[in-house]
């Protein structure tokens, strides 16, 4: 086993690192105080291929492996947590269902701008009444002639709202079989009459990217703006959150990071008591837990990465490595900021704005509850013991 | 047209380093080797050349094997291919023995345009671009600001210590580009995967038919330079104003 990177990973690597510190860091602290959506840094990134990483040639991408995605999304969101949520949400949850099961119209219509970071597109699975339990979705699509009629609601949705935004993939019910309700997942153009979008959420961190909710009322689309087959989609979107866990895991590893290069920086040069802070031990603990912890999350990233690059689902290993990341990176904030004293508690200290940004790493895309109940279920199903959110009592509606 | 651009490998200039052997060279061994920073613009300007006429840019360096790491960067950023010297006796070579060697490498590959860094940033010697052109026969255009080609007629604006001068150079010539002469392109991250299936053609200065005849140039010794000084302090008896404008004049700042 070897744990070294290859050296495209490491040039791949090198180039975020850069592009991260000379271009993204700047800006990071304005554009977390206007919470304007970085239209300049999306439009970099896509001229130097970011959006098209980790697809294949053969559909317009650059063919980088899942892996050097993950090392991109943590260098920049050791700079900024919104702007890799930015390119994250855009390749994982945007781009990548209509790689994975878009027809050949469905690609070559609106892939070229997407992989390019022109467009965006946005993937609308939550709901206000429909979270965790994405089941549960109330949104519905109904067949009529040639086309489905929707109607319903999407809640958190990012990068449905920018300027450059094009469409967004929704979940939604298009029929029962045997008291079973059928999702499907559906391409929505943005401009489509009926579809419209609420303003921009006031939320705790991540300022600068695009969230809101969306309202379909009555909107007509083609039938064939299904995704994939009529039916599955929440089997495909299952497949689908696996690799966005991974790289979620990713950008939690990457503030992680930030807060502890922060963290040493500031100790190394904050004086009490006559010595800098990073000579006492109380301190020294800190620092050494908080980079114990961080190159942990990093490995399980990695190994769920690598399961990815070999072909294989990387299931509970995903969970895992989300489930680890975000915990460990909102621990890091909450120790910056002790570390940092009253000046961490300011807005014009880093850690400041890591802390505000860490925590949705815990709830976006699948809750630590939600990852704690698929690693259990994954390991408890040798045991034939059913492990459901509502308990041994649950209702048994099969879910997946 | 067809770019040589010299680029070098260096220990990472953001670590401190440390002068080890008689010829004292600076550590090369256990530290992260990087391209020589001031290469970029080098590879930057060759690129915008190459781009603007039509052809290709081709790498050129001296180094050990591992130089070949400072080559893919500059393929990644879009050079068609490189060429390493690498040699066990070219091991710390004096300036002469370099440029005789990239010469004989550039003339070899033939080119309608050398660019060159003015210095490399570990060694400082600032020679080779000169020694090139004498070796290739070719005039030198030095610490150029800007660069701009017309058919076969180059302008450039060069750097000069009180201000700049307006050069006219017929190709094929030898150029030293200022790190301020553009600002280098990050490769796309379709140049980073592609950079590796890009041809990197390695050689000896046998092969090149340079007989290495031993360094001319010895550095004798070296020492520190002295540490700064306190900062003066100028206490503001109505005068203040004035002498701050007087240091600032005498360190050419006005």
């Amino acid at each position: 086993m070897n744990f070294d990177l290859t050296s495209t990973q490491e040039d791949l690597r090198g180039l975020a690192r850069s592009f991260a510190d000379e271009v993204v860091a700047p800006k990071a602290a304005d554009y977390d105080v206007s919470g304007d959506f970085p239209y300049d840094i999306v439009a970099k990134m896509g001229d130097l291929g970011f959006f098209g990483l980790p697809f294949p040639e053969e559909v317009g991408g650059v063919g980088g492996d899942f892996l050097s995605y993950c090392l991109v999304l943590e260098e920049l969101a050791r700079a900024d947590a919104s702007v890799a949520i930015t390119l994250e949400a855009a390749v994982s949850l945007g781009i990548t269902p209509i790689v994975r099961f878009g027809s050949e119209e469905q690609r070559a219509k609106w892939l070229p701008d997407l992989l390019a970071g022109k467009r965006l597109w946005a993937f609308g699975l939550t709901e206000p009444g429909a979270g965790s339990d994405a089941y549960g979705t109330a949104t519905r699509a109904r067949h009529e002639g040639d086309e489905w009629v929707i109607n319903g609601r999407k809640a958190f949705i990012t990068n449905a709202g920018t300027d450059i935004s094009a469409g967004v993939t929704i979940t939604a019910v298009t029929g029962e079989t045997g008291g079973k309700r059928e999702i499907s997942t559906i391409a929505i153009e943005r401009g489509t009459p009926g579809y419209s979008q609420a303003p921009k959420y006031r939320k705790l961190g991540w300022h600068a990217s695009d969230t809101r909710e969306l309202i379909f009322d009555d909107v007509h689309v083609p039938y064939s703006n299904v995704i994939g087959v009529e039916g599955k989609g929440y089997k495909q979107f299952l497949g689908t959150l696996e690799g966005g866990r991974v790289a979620i895991a990713a950008l939690a590893v990457g503030v992680a990071q930030a807060c502890l290069d922060e963290s040493v920086a500031y100790s190394a040069n904050r004086t009490q008591f006559g010595h800098p802070i990073a000579s006492y031990q109380t301190t020294q603990m800190k620092l050494a837990d908080m980079a114990t912890q961080i190159e942990l999350a990093r490995l399980m990233t990695w190994k769920a990465a690598s399961i990815i690059d070999v072909g294989r689902q990387p299931g509970k290993y995903a969970s895992m490595a989300k489930l680890h990341a975000s915990e460990v990176a909102t621990a890091c904030a909450n120790q910056a900021v002790q570390i940092h004293g009253g000046f961490g508690f300011m807005e014009e200290a880093p850690v400041a704005r890591y802390y505000r940004d860490v925590k949705i790493n815990e709830i976006g895309e699948g809750t630590s509850e939600i990852q704690r109940l698929l690693i259990a279920r994954e390991i408890l199903a040798p045991r034939g013991i059913r492990v459901e959110p509502n308990g041994p009592q649950g209702n048994g509606e099969k879910r997946t | 047209m067809k770019v040589i651009v010299c680029v070098k490998q260096i220990p990472d200039p953001s670590v401190p380093g440390e002068l080890v052997g008689p010829a004292h060279t600076l550590q090369r061994e256990g530290v992260t080797l990087v391209l020589d920073p001031g290469d970029e613009f080098g590879v930057e300007a060759g690129l915008a050349l190459a781009e603007s006429q039509g052809g290709e840019v081709v790498l050129v360096s001296m180094g050990p094997e591992r130089g070949a790491d400072a080559l893919r960067k500059g393929l990644a950023m879009g050079a068609a291919k490189g060429i390493l010297v690498s040699d066990p006796g070219l091991a710390g070579a004096d300036a002469l023995t370099t440029a005789t060697v990239l010469a004989a490498a550039i003339r070899r590959e033939g080119f309608d345009c050398v660019i060159t860094a003015t210095e490399s940033t570990d060694g400082y010697s600032g020679v080779i671009p000169q020694m090139l052109a004498a070796l290739l026969e070719v005039p030198a255009v030095t610490f150029a600001k800007s660069i701009s080609l017309q058919d076969s007629t180059m302008r450039v604006k060069r750097q000069t210590e009180s201000g700049t001068e307006d050069a006219v150079v017929n190709l094929p010539c030898i150029v030293s580009v200022t790190a301020g002469v553009n600002e280098p392109r990050y490769p796309t991250l379709k140049g980073i995967l592609g950079a590796k299936s890009k041809p990197i053609e390695t050689c000896t200065a046998e092969s090149l038919g340079v007989a290495l005849t031993g360094s001319t140039q010895q550095v004798a010794d070296v020492t520190p330079i002295a540490a700064r000084g306190a900062g003066e302090i100028i206490t503001d008896d109505g005068s203040a104003a004035a002498k701050i404008v007087e240091f600032l004049t005498t360190v050419k700042v006005l």
